[in-house]
């Protein structure tokens, strides 16, 4: 399935750098984003658009996880060519990764 | 225990108006607060205020403060607003002349100057944080200097008895820290309260984006009445208790998933969300669903303040030139293609000096680049879209020229070309040690 069936998201900015939470709508399917959505993947995800590091930060009280996303935004917000300068489409892109619903032990 | 309710009336410069009219009338508010200060806006007001030294504040200032001040003074709602931008006190006098039209005139008006910081900058040459280089090496392209300002002068302005209090760049979330250090008393080095003030201040900030907007996903996050919004009100006790709730009957909902991806929303590391008054700890904040369109937030805490202040630095980064055209029908993609090949060979024949070029179809790959965009199906229609960054004008008008020479010389039925040329104000940011910035409050004769 998609992350999309189990998760929402949004994008913020800051300079040149993009943040995108994603929180489990249900908190018994926190451990599957944990488990599965991990930075590497993030970074992989974003092939092309996120030329930095990916951190992913836990927020286990609201079943979120944050992942900060450097050198993101096309040299910044206020000096990016791209027609989303804020990268506020970003979020949507995540949540079209892959989840395995089962995943092997 | 004493509580009190701020609304939140902007969540930029160019937000809806009718909302906080809303708020001042139906919210039961004491405070409404309109932030609209975005990153750059300083800069640009900056420029404006160069041009007509009594401008330079937020261009809505007017409309806003019309629409509200008859309903604030009626009912003792307490405003504070960054709409002073780069000229509070102009902003200030300005507010003072359309109360008085109002028959307001016994309205007390402050600004906060003092945030405007750009000769602390150049005698120290501090490093700029996002690149290798300093101030001074900015030269003539630097535009702006100001510092993010915490609570303290907008509480004291409060306090001294201000119904208006008018500031230029300080912290979002400070904007509505301030009534609570004024109506709570709370001490400047309460790093938890602060803390917890600070989780109320930042999920208020964006207005709208915290009940409902920037949120509906149709199937999955249905959000009512979108086309009425209404704007939030955080509901504070003196214990930094907190409840987000918005007007009965206005549009939108304030739900848990609402309050945890405002939260987070341009947050990095949720230990540490540095402000001026205090380093927030958002990571142990909770939230709860306690009755219809009523959240309560808990367990925001803080850590003491660091020793420089950010400062939002505005120059002249470069030209962006910019052309677009749509082709349609059978073939559409491959002609938008062609167009853009056309360009890209254009762009070299004719020597255009350019640092950064993009070539895109928008419909097809121009949010996340090609790798990321997927293309099952071939779109209907495909909209080109070539952007490149040059040193001058001349060079920028030059890349929607040969875009916009695709209507004679391209593919076939290339339609609605467009072209844009403009200078870049970019913003960068360095650390002010606190005691260089001295803000001051003064009050504006109504």
């Amino acid at each position: 399935m998609k992350l999309r069936e189990i998760a929402h998201s949004r994008t913020g900015d800051k300079g040149n750098i993009s943040n995108i939470s994603v929180i489990a709508y249900d908190t018994k399917h926190y451990p599957l984003l944990r488990e599965q959505v991990t930075s590497e993947r993030v970074k992989a995800h974003f092939a092309g658009v996120v030329e930095g590091d990916v951190v992913r930060y836990e927020l286990p009280n609201l079943s979120a996880l944050n992942f900060v996303m450097t050198q993101a935004l096309g040299g910044g917000v206020t000096r990016s060519l791209a027609l989303d300068a804020h990268g506020k489409s970003l979020s949507s892109a995540l949540l079209d990764l892959d989840i395995e619903d089962n995943p092997s032990p | 225990m004493r509580t009190i309710r701020i609304g939140s009336g902007a969540g930029y410069s160019g937000d809806r108006i009718e909302p906080a009219i809303e708020l001042a009338e139906k919210g039961d508010i004491q405070y409404l607060v309109f932030e609209c200060l975005g990153e750059r806006t300083v800069a640009l007001a900056q420029q404006a205020r160069m041009k007509n030294p009594e401008g330079g504040y937020d261009p809505l200032l007017e409309e806003r403060m019309r629409a509200v001040l008859p309903l604030c003074a009626a009912k003792g709602i307490k405003i504070v607003t960054n709409m002073g931008a780069a000229n509070p006190e102009a902003a200030a006098r300005r507010t003072a002349e359309i109360a008085k039209s109002l028959g307001l005139s016994a309205l007390k008006i402050a600004a906060i100057v003092g945030d405007d910081v750009l000769d602390a900058c150049k005698d120290g040459d501090l490093p700029i944080m996002e690149f290798d280089g300093t101030i001074k090496q900015l030269g003539n392209r630097l535009l702006s200097a100001n510092a993010y300002l915490g609570a303290e002068p907008m509480a004291e302005a409060l306090t001294a008895g201000a119904d208006i209090v008018i500031t230029g760049r300080a912290s979002d979330p400070a904007l509505f820290l301030a009534p609570m250090i004024h109506a709570f008393g709370w001490a400047m080095d309460d790093w938890n309260l602060l803390g917890q003030g600070t989780v109320a201040g930042h999920l208020l900030e964006c207005a709208g984006q915290i009940t409902g907007g920037y949120f509906a996903d149709p199937g999955y996050k249905d959000v009512p009445d979108l086309a009425r919004l209404g704007f939030p009100i955080g509901e504070v006790g003196e214990d930094g208790s907190l409840v987000i709730t918005k007007v009965a009957g206005s549009g939108g909902a304030v739900t848990a998933r609402t309050c945890k991806e405002q939260l987070l929303y341009e947050v990095h590391d949720p230990r540490q969300y540095f402000q001026p008054d205090v380093v927030a700890d958002f990571s142990q904040v909770t939230v709860e669903e306690i009755g219809p369109d009523r959240v309560r937030v808990s367990g925001g805490r803080g850590h003491q303040r660091t020793d420089t202040l950010k400062v939002s630095v505005g120059y002249v980064d470069s030209y962006i030139g910019e052309g677009q055209i749509s082709y349609a029908g059978p073939g559409a993609l491959a002609r938008g293609r062609l167009a853009l090949e056309i360009v890209r060979e254009r762009l070299k024949l004719t020597g255009v000096e350019t640092s950064e070029l993009r070539f895109e179809l928008v419909g097809v790959d121009s949010l996340h680049g090609a790798e990321v965009s997927t293309r099952a199906n071939e779109p209907y229609e495909v909209r080109v879209r070539v952007a490149g960054r040059t040193e001058n004008l001349r060079e920028a008008v030059r890349i929607g020229n040969e875009v916009e020479t695709l209507y004679t010389n391209g593919p076939a039925a290339g339609g609605g070309a467009w072209k844009s040329a403009r200078d870049v104000v970019a913003v960068a940011s360095v650390l002010l040690p606190r005691d260089l910035a001295k803000p001051q409050v003064r009050f504006v004769g109504a």
